[in-house]
């Protein structure tokens, strides 16, 4: 927290950090990879990936930074039926259920903007709608996990929750846009 | 009822930040989508876009928090022209870690598909495209985080909420067209892949 304000203090805090989550991204541009030929053929689904990993990315950051900091003033604890707990990850959800709609028929739109559009509008929705909702209950339960583990090590869940969260919902996103591209395209 | 309440409040308050983001999506997967020659060309380049997307994201993400929470302690001014040594280290650093961990993940991503056996372009246009995105994205980006935190501040708004909307939207932008610009540049130089 209270770093000194020098380039190496900052560069020991930080780089160590910055190349593991480098690795962990480095996994989710494999499974881009293995898809490679079938984003390259459809564009729309290839305006899709920076968006759904830009989403999945906030939407894990905003729920840890609000549980980190319902964490910090003691109005979180790790029930079942912790009221707070259950309003963020249903805050969550709905969000998810409101972004990617908007996701998938702007990746389409744009690309019927710019020319050419392989795979009808139903599909780019389903595919996005499909990812994002997944990944939105996958997001919730990744950084309660998260959180929990940096309460349990005694770890301020400002440094160590929203990197791992943002980084870890990145690779989901991915992967769960791969797993939707298999299963409606 | 609570849960209601607090959902509906933890919606309010995100729904914005991720609207932008969506906007900041769309536009680099717009740039991204027209840059499918290129990405056919330099094989191994898609592997490394969420890598390099994402490092934006943590280097000056990093970089806007800490500019917030000097403000905040008033260990920095929010003027520019003062030419503040700790201001002054903080970007110096976040240049540094931005463009090393650049690098470090084109070296990575060279290596690793060549252990697997996968097509990989050469590890010097990997390594420059890295360097050119990620000097450029990193000035720009240092520039744009300094003057909106330092804005808002002045204005009276929290630099920390500030911070994640701005660099989620304008580092994804500036990340995809930067790899572009870098592309084409390498390509330039080194002659097309």
């Amino acid at each position: 927290m209270s770093t000194t304000w020098s380039v190496r203090a900052i560069t020991r805090a930080m780089l160590p950090v910055l190349l593991v989550l480098t690795l962990v991204e480095l996994g989710s541009g494999l499974v881009l990879g293995r898809f490679e030929a079938t984003l390259l053929r459809y564009p729309s689904l290839l305006v899709l990936v920076p968006v759904t990993i830009g989403t999945a990315g906030n939407l894990g950051s905003i729920l840890a930074a609000r549980l980190s900091t319902a964490f910090h003033l003691g109005t979180l604890s790790f029930a079942a039926d912790d009221e707070t707990l259950a309003g963020n990850a249903v805050a969550t959800v709905a969000l998810a259920a409101s972004i990617f709609p908007l996701v998938g028929l702007g990746a389409w739109g744009l690309t019927a903007l710019t020319g050419s559009t392989a795979l009808p509008l139903s599909t780019v929705l389903a595919v996005s709608l499909a990812s994002g909702l997944s990944l939105a209950v996958l997001a919730v339960a990744v950084t309660v996990v998260a959180t929990y583990a940096a309460y349990r090590f005694e770890l301020d869940p400002d440094d160590v929750v929203i990197p791992v969260v943002t980084n870890v919902c990145d690779v989901l996103g991915v992967v769960l846009l791969y797993l939707a591209v298999l299963l409606f395209v | 009822m609570r849960v209601r309440e607090v959902a509906v409040e933890a919606y309010r308050e995100a729904l914005p930040a991720l609207g932008a983001s969506l906007v900041g999506g769309l536009v680099a997967g717009l740039v991204l989508g027209g840059m499918r020659a290129d990405l056919r060309a330099v094989e191994g380049l898609l592997v490394l876009v969420p890598a390099l997307l994402a490092t934006r994201g943590n280097v000056y993400g990093s970089f806007g928090a800490r500019l917030a929470t000097g403000l905040h302690q008033g260990l920095i001014e929010p003027r520019v022209g003062a030419g503040d040594p700790r201001l002054r280290a903080a970007a110096a650093a976040a240049l540094a870690n931005g463009v090393a961990t650049s690098l470090f993940a084109a070296g990575a991503a060279f290596v690793i598909l060549s252990t697997l056996g996968m097509p990989v372009t050469a590890l010097g246009r990997l390594a420059g495209i890295a360097l050119v995105a990620g000097l450029l994205s990193g000035v720009t980006l240092t520039a744009v985080v300094v003057a909106v935190v330092f804005a808002g501040y002045r204005r009276g708004h929290n630099p920390d909420t500030l911070v994640g909307p701005l660099v989620t939207t304008t580092g994804d932008v500036f990340g995809v067209l930067f790899l572009l610009i870098a592309v084409r540049t390498v390509a330039l130089l080194l002659g097309v892949a």
